[in-house]
């Protein structure tokens, strides 16, 4: 098999709370634990998970701009954990962000023209024709030529994402860290740019890792999808694989928990309500993380045959409670971090209502 | 709605009628109307939903109903009509008591709309001291009560918390106990769960529909998630540009659209219902500029039905009874709307 774009193997950070004088205290939070993917050329990686599940941390290592405390990055084969920062400044050349809010991550008082301009110019890539260049990516991105000497608060938050994503762009890079690139647009606009994105993919070949929190979104974008809840990715697979029979009950809470724009099927849907929300990463519950909050457990803990512990009043099985699950594979590369995955036999009602209502496939 | 003119408003069962409400604001480019005729009715235990995009005008609508418009701007006009009085034209004073006691609304951003340097605790006090005749100890007790109504864990313990100490859904609880505890007739709740987690969203609507019956409340959601409108409203008014450009029922108008508006907003979305390949349809262009509206329909630059039709560019349509009397459209194309596919 040739060599993925990129690959994160075992990918760790914690970060650690410093006191002024003491050194080290507690535990730190653990924002991402030992994660490992890839992703290939011309592929979309979506990223869901709520806030706090360190998605954002995520993205943020795989560009080094928050430094990782264990396991590798390889970009095109290549280890870019322990690189230089003059090293990595070349490095970005070929890996680009765009942020979730367009305004905010554009200085107000340079010309949307200096903007696009400004990353050649800092990888000394400033050459005669470079003018025609800056024009070519803002028609790339949907942007007129007029547009150029305007500065950002003359654009709507549309306007304001395409030039995040031409300044992205500008350097051509191979692949686009994307941290929720429409979750601050209007509905009608986030359309335009999610097709935009899909169009600057095919043309380049571009591989992107699709930060959202929005259930919906990433699935229309993504190729495959990883779900992260405190630090870890507990299931990743194949886009249709994942929606359609979500193995992990986090997966299947979340499909639950989205509303869909259909009347019929709204009215009379049980929700799998979640236990509570997120833990905090400086604390992380003992076992599987997400057992304080699983349904799963929960039912899994009434049938016979399991051995139980009571916590904060409740019976959960024992397994779940002390011991870290592992991997369970499906086919096509499906995989889910689970003691009691939803698969085959072991599938629950729950599950089978949840992915019913909300995408129609039983 | 449009019926608001014939009948009474006193004799008809809503709690809120609201008719021609205007609102503007002087800008460098003229006077804005952010809200331009705005009509609606509210009946007791219903949920009226509220969709449009940022700068259609949803917000201030509410804003205005309450008197609460920012200056520059104001309410030109229009009648506000709550349990039997036109409260647009009530002295302040009076007013004050309407709001938190007759009408309360909760807003989008938790944080922001909670005082940091105070406890939630005596920013619950203080409603009930700034409304009734309790004292502190009173006032600490009910405050407990309507904590625990909303679901907080332990509200002995939590209400000598700041804001900063709870998570986002905890905040939001916070405030909507604070909504709801002088018993108010009418809620308006502003896109109260566009902040936070999709897990915690559907728990935070649980609790606001759990409240809406058990209380009698008449609800308005503004939001912008069409799927939040199927599930939990029982009207939905459409608002662009400052105006209401559709209002339909729930179980009879949604999902059959008779405004391209609204249709454009749906084929839009990316929604987990239908195939994951189906493309999206972008509504082209910008959201309109309120200063330089065009001279007839405001949606005509983006519409995908009327693209230069003579008419739609000459006068601004007004919001009409389409083949069923309670679904209004101000699009007099509407039966040129191909069949829709939406709700299939």
């Amino acid at each position: 098999m040739s060599e993925p774009l990129l690959r994160i193997e075992g990918l760790s950070k914690t970060f650690r709370d410093r006191h002024w004088f003491a050194g080290f205290r507690g535990a730190g939070v653990r924002a991402v634990d030992c994660v490992s993917f890839s992703l290939a050329a011309g592929e979309t990686l979506g990223l869901v998970g709520e806030t706090g599940s360190g998605k954002s941390t995520l993205g943020r290592l795989v560009l080094r701009l928050v430094e990782p405390s264990a396991g590798q990055i390889f970009f095109n084969g290549e280890d870019i954990t322990a690189l230089s920062q003059r090293q990595v400044r070349r490095l970005r050349q070929q890996i680009q962000m765009v942020f979730q809010d367009p305004y905010g991550s554009l200085d107000p008082r340079m010309s949307v023209g200096a903007i696009v301009a400004e990353p050649m110019l800092v990888h000394g890539l400033w050459h005669e024709d470079r003018d025609q260049r800056v024009l070519d990516v803002m028609g790339q991105v949907g942007l007129q030529p007029e547009h150029r000497s305007r500065y950002p608060h003359e654009f709507s938050g549309g306007q304001r994402q395409r030039i995040g994503i031409a300044r992205a762009m500008a350097l051509q890079p191979k692949l686009l860290v994307l941290d929720e690139p429409v979750s601050a647009l209007d509905v009608s606009i986030q359309a335009q740019i999610i097709n935009l994105l899909r169009e600057l993919q095919q043309q380049a070949d571009l591989g992107f890792l699709f930060i959202a929190h929005d259930l919906a979104v990433v699935r229309h974008v993504s190729d495959r999808v990883a779900v992260m809840y405190l630090g870890e990715i507990v299931e990743t697979g194949p886009r249709d694989a994942l929606y359609e029979v979500p193995m992990h009950p986090y997966t299947v809470s979340l499909l639950s928990a989205v509303p869909v724009p259909n009347v019929h099927r709204e009215r009379g849907r049980d929700r799998v309500v979640l236990h509570g929300e997120i833990g905090s990463a400086t604390d992380l519950p003992s076992g599987c993380r997400f057992h304080p909050r699983c349904y799963k457990a929960r039912l899994k803990a009434a049938s016979p045959g399991i051995e139980t512990v009571e916590r904060n009043g409740e019976r959960l099985p024992n397994v779940c409670v002390q011991h870290q699950p592992g991997p369970v594979t499906a086919d096509g590369g499906h995989v889910a971090i689970c003691h009691f995955p939803e698969l085959g036999a072991d599938r629950s009602q729950t599950a089978v209502r949840a992915v019913e209502f909300s995408t129609g496939v039983s | 709605m449009n019926d608001a003119a014939e009948k009474s408003p006193a004799a008809s069962t809503s709690i809120l009628t609201v008719s021609d409400l205007c609102t503007v604001f002087p800008t460098e480019e003229g006077l804005v109307t952010t809200v331009d005729a705005v009509s609606f009715s509210l009946k007791a235990g219903e949920t009226l939903a509220v969709v449009g995009e940022s700068g259609s005008g949803k917000t201030m609508t509410f804003l205005s109903v309450l008197r609460l418009v920012p200056p520059p701007g104001r309410v030109m006009g229009g009648e506000v009509w709550f349990d039997g009085t036109n409260i647009a034209a009530l002295p302040e004073q009076q007013m004050r008591e309407i709001r938190g006691a007759g009408i309360a609304m909760v807003f989008q951003d938790p944080l922001t709309a909670l005082n940091p340097v105070f406890t939630i605790g005596d920013q619950m006090i203080e409603v009930f001291r700034a409304h009734t005749t309790m004292n502190r100890r009173q006032a600490r007790a009910r405050a407990i009560e309507v904590l625990e109504r909303v679901h907080i864990p332990s509200p002995v313990q939590r209400i000598d918390d700041y804001p900063h100490q709870l998570s986002g859904g905890m905040r939001q609880r916070v405030l909507i106990a604070m909504a709801i505890a002088l018993r108010p007739k009418v809620l308006i709740a502003d896109e109260p769960t566009t902040a936070l987690d999709v897990t915690v969203q559907a728990q935070i609507l649980e609790l606001l529909a759990e409240l809406r019956s058990e209380l009698g409340m008449g609800m308005v959601l503004i939001t912008h998630d069409l799927g939040l409108v199927a599930k939990y409203a029982d009207r939905v008014a459409v608002m662009y540009a400052g105006r209401v450009v559709e209002t339909s029922p729930i179980a009879q108008g949604f999902g059959q659209s008779r405004h391209p508006y609204t249709r454009s907003l749906f084929r839009s979305i990316p929604r987990l219902d239908v195939p994951a390949d189906q493309a999206l349809t972008a509504i082209e262009g910008q959201p309109p500029n309120l200063a330089k509206l065009p001279e007839g329909c405001a949606f005509e630059p983006r519409c995908f039905l009327g693209n230069g039709r003579e008419d739609c560019r000459r006068e601004r349509p007004l919001l009409a009874p389409t083949d069923t009397g309670l679904h209004l459209s101000a699009c007099p194309h509407w039966p040129n709307l191909p069949e829709s596919e939406a709700d299939a």
